[in-house]
């Protein structure tokens, strides 16, 4: 069983995303374990990229600030490498292609399964791409998260036949951030993806509130929480943690 | 490996919530390309109201004036909406049309595709919206306000270097959150696939139109075709009925702002790296960490990061050569072709005149070369002022 396939052990799975590097790396390590104390059951680290176009504004900013402070992807590498010693909570990197694809695929994926990452989500490479990433995940034991969206509908099956970790199953339509309302179709794609896989389902995208975690993850197997997580830090800086720990432990108490 | 490949370039690197979207549009492509009721439709259109063909000029006095080869210009500056980019437009959004949508969106970098595409917005009666970087908006107001005389809404985007790229990301970004009855109808010879192919066909008619009026003036193939590339949509369109013809040079004209050496440039081909960026595998100005460089052109039109997939196929298998021009040799080239020929071109285009200037006096004047004029430079004749230290209102 991998790290990942733990992190659904333990009820309705939480899943924090944090930008790496925002504010800075020190900052990062603690909110990471901040994060596992709260009752997190998984953790994605955001590699920070000029250009994520599949997030909203308050992503966009977190990523800017860690390019400004200088973050590299390098450093994150160190970073994990660090957290590794303290804590087995799993850690997948939530990175745009092209910073993998030019650091070179088989020393990325080398360096990433060294730190001690389980692994990796790339939302600018769908299905139809993702042979020529997970020719290199699987060589150094990475998984290679597979995402659906409410448009999958016909795809969604192919999708999820080939899905391992766990599957990403994106709420609602447009790009990452805080939602007042979700309106989805995508518990019927969860329906079917269950009929082709085992892999736990974890629904992202627009969640922030523990009612809303609460709904969502009563027809998944998880949430997962980004803006609402990097808004707080965004607000609070270097002292953000005590702040998202408690707000990690009321969604994670939500769902329980 | 997936559709739309160009040796290895090319592909479709999106966010899953848009290859749906994207599907949608092959198939739609795929039913209207062979239709003849769509193709006529969208033929007297670039006949009607476009202005098709546009004049192939015999450039008499710059000839003379370079000593060499025998210079012939393709005036795409004719078009109605002053550029090239109309071609694209008017099938883009037809096909819009035909697939049902009430809405188009668009990136735009100098303002010439987001004016063509309100444009075809507006002689449709689809609703047009249309994303600017903040810093081209600025660069560009005459364009602006022509997009919004013409009924369409202007977001300046304000993330990133805010200019061209960015400008693309948002529109990728509202498309992922509204497909249902919008198209996005993008540009360049780039994106994910079916774009660059989608582009590539509704501009190829420059390079045919240049085959077959060369054939009735001189009887023969031209022996170079050269044109400016940013994503690379004129380039492509003349560059690729030639691709069969070997004895014929193609040339793209990159640019190099402050030149290739300075940071402060956009040639791709001169200095991009291999990556993965808005949808497509190609070459792209580049960190070693991958991050995307934020590029400089005096041209906003030209100012971006990375090249169409086909082009730099183009490049790996030596069929196309891509020469850098900076901002100087443009401006130079702006004036010149003003003051020679009582042209002014858009200032993209001057960088292929640039490269004529170079390179017509090294040929035998037996030789014939094609340049392409992409856009007039109404647009730019302030940007171009202030460039000479004149300070005249937009």
């Amino acid at each position: 069983m991998t790290r990942i396939h733990k992190a659904f052990e333990n009820g309705k799975a939480f899943i924090a995303f944090l930008t790496g590097g925002d504010p800075d790396l020190e900052t990062t390590e603690q909110l990471i374990y901040a994060i596992e104390e709260a009752g997190a059951d998984l953790i994605e680290i955001g590699i920070p990229f000029s250009d994520p176009i599949a997030e909203g504004v308050v992503i966009q900013e977190a990523d800017e600030r860690a390019m400004k402070n200088g973050t590299t992807t390098d450093d994150l590498f160190a970073l994990v490498k660090k957290v590794r010693q303290n804590t087995q909570i799993p850690l997948v990197f939530m990175t745009y292609y092209n910073p993998v694809f030019s650091y070179g695929r088989d020393k990325f994926m080398q360096n990433a399964a060294e730190a001690g990452i389980d692994g990796l989500i790339i939302p600018d490479v769908p299905f139809e791409e993702s042979e020529e990433v997970r020719t290199y995940t699987k060589q150094y034991g990475l998984e290679l998260i597979n995402m659906i969206a409410p448009t999958s509908i016909e795809r969604t099956k192919m999708i999820a036949e080939k899905s391992e970790g766990f599957l990403y199953c994106v709420s609602s339509l447009g790009v990452t951030g805080v939602r007042s309302e979700i309106n989805t179709n995508i518990a019927n794609l969860i329906k079917d993806a269950k009929e082709v896989t085992d892999v736990p389902c974890a629904i992202g995208f627009g969640i922030s509130t523990p009612q809303q975690a609460k709904e969502m993850a009563s027809f998944s197997d998880g949430v997962i929480v980004g803006s609402a997580i990097v808004r707080i830090i965004a607000e609070h800086g270097k002292d953000a943690v005590p702040f998202v720990k408690e707000y990690v432990k009321s969604m994670k108490d939500a769902i329980r | 490996m997936s559709k739309g490949r160009y040796n290895d370039f090319g592909g479709q690197y999106v966010p899953e919530t848009l290859m749906t979207a994207l599907e949608e549009l092959e198939a739609a492509y795929a039913k209207y390309s062979n239709d003849p009721e769509f193709k006529k439709e969208l033929s007297d259109l670039l006949k009607e109201y476009a202005g098709r063909p546009s004049l192939l000029y015999y450039a008499e006095k710059m000839t003379k004036d370079l000593g060499g080869a025998k210079i012939y210009l393709k005036r795409e500056d004719l078009n109605h909406t002053g550029s090239h980019k109309i071609n694209n437009v008017l099938g883009q959004v037809l096909l819009a049309k035909k697939m049902g949508k009430k809405r188009v969106i668009a990136e735009t970098g100098a303002g010439q595709h987001g004016v063509a595409t309100a444009t075809a917005a507006a002689l449709m009666g689809l609703e047009c919206e249309v994303f600017m970087g903040k810093e081209d908006t600025e660069r560009q107001k005459l364009n602006v306000y022509r997009m919004e005389l013409l009924g369409t809404k202007v977001h300046p985007v304000t993330s990133g270097t805010m200019t061209l790229k960015d400008a693309v990301n948002e529109a990728m970004r509202e498309w992922a959150g509204r497909m249902d009855d919008t198209l996005y109808v993008l540009g360049s010879v780039m994106g994910p696939h079916p774009f660059p192919m989608i582009v590539r066909d509704f501009q190829k008619i420059i390079g045919e139109e240049i085959k077959s009026e060369m054939n009735k003036l001189e009887g023969r193939l031209p022996d170079a075709v050269i044109a400016c590339v940013g994503g690379g949509s004129n380039a492509m369109g003349t560059f690729y009925d030639f691709i069969g013809d070997e004895s014929v040079e193609l040339i793209g004209c990159e640019a190099a702002g402050l030149g290739v050496d300075n940071p402060k440039n956009a040639a791709t081909i001169a200095n991009g790296t291999l990556g993965v960026f808005h949808g497509m595998k190609s070459l792209f100005c580049q960190n070693e960490y991958g991050q995307i460089a934020p590029v400089y052109s005096i041209s906003a039109g030209l100012d971006y990061p990375g090249i169409g997939p086909e082009h730099a196929m183009l490049h790996e298998n030596g069929r196309a050569k891509y020469v850098p021009i900076t901002d100087e040799e443009a401006v130079q080239a702006f004036e010149y072709l003003s003051r020679v020929e009582g042209i002014i071109p858009a200032i993209e285009s001057a960088h292929a005149i640039a490269y004529a200037r170079k390179y017509a006096p090294t040929l035998d004047k037996d030789k014939i070369i094609v340049v392409t004029v992409s856009g007039r430079g109404d647009k730019d004749v302030a940007a171009i002022a202030r460039y000479r230290g004149v300070n005249i209102h937009d």
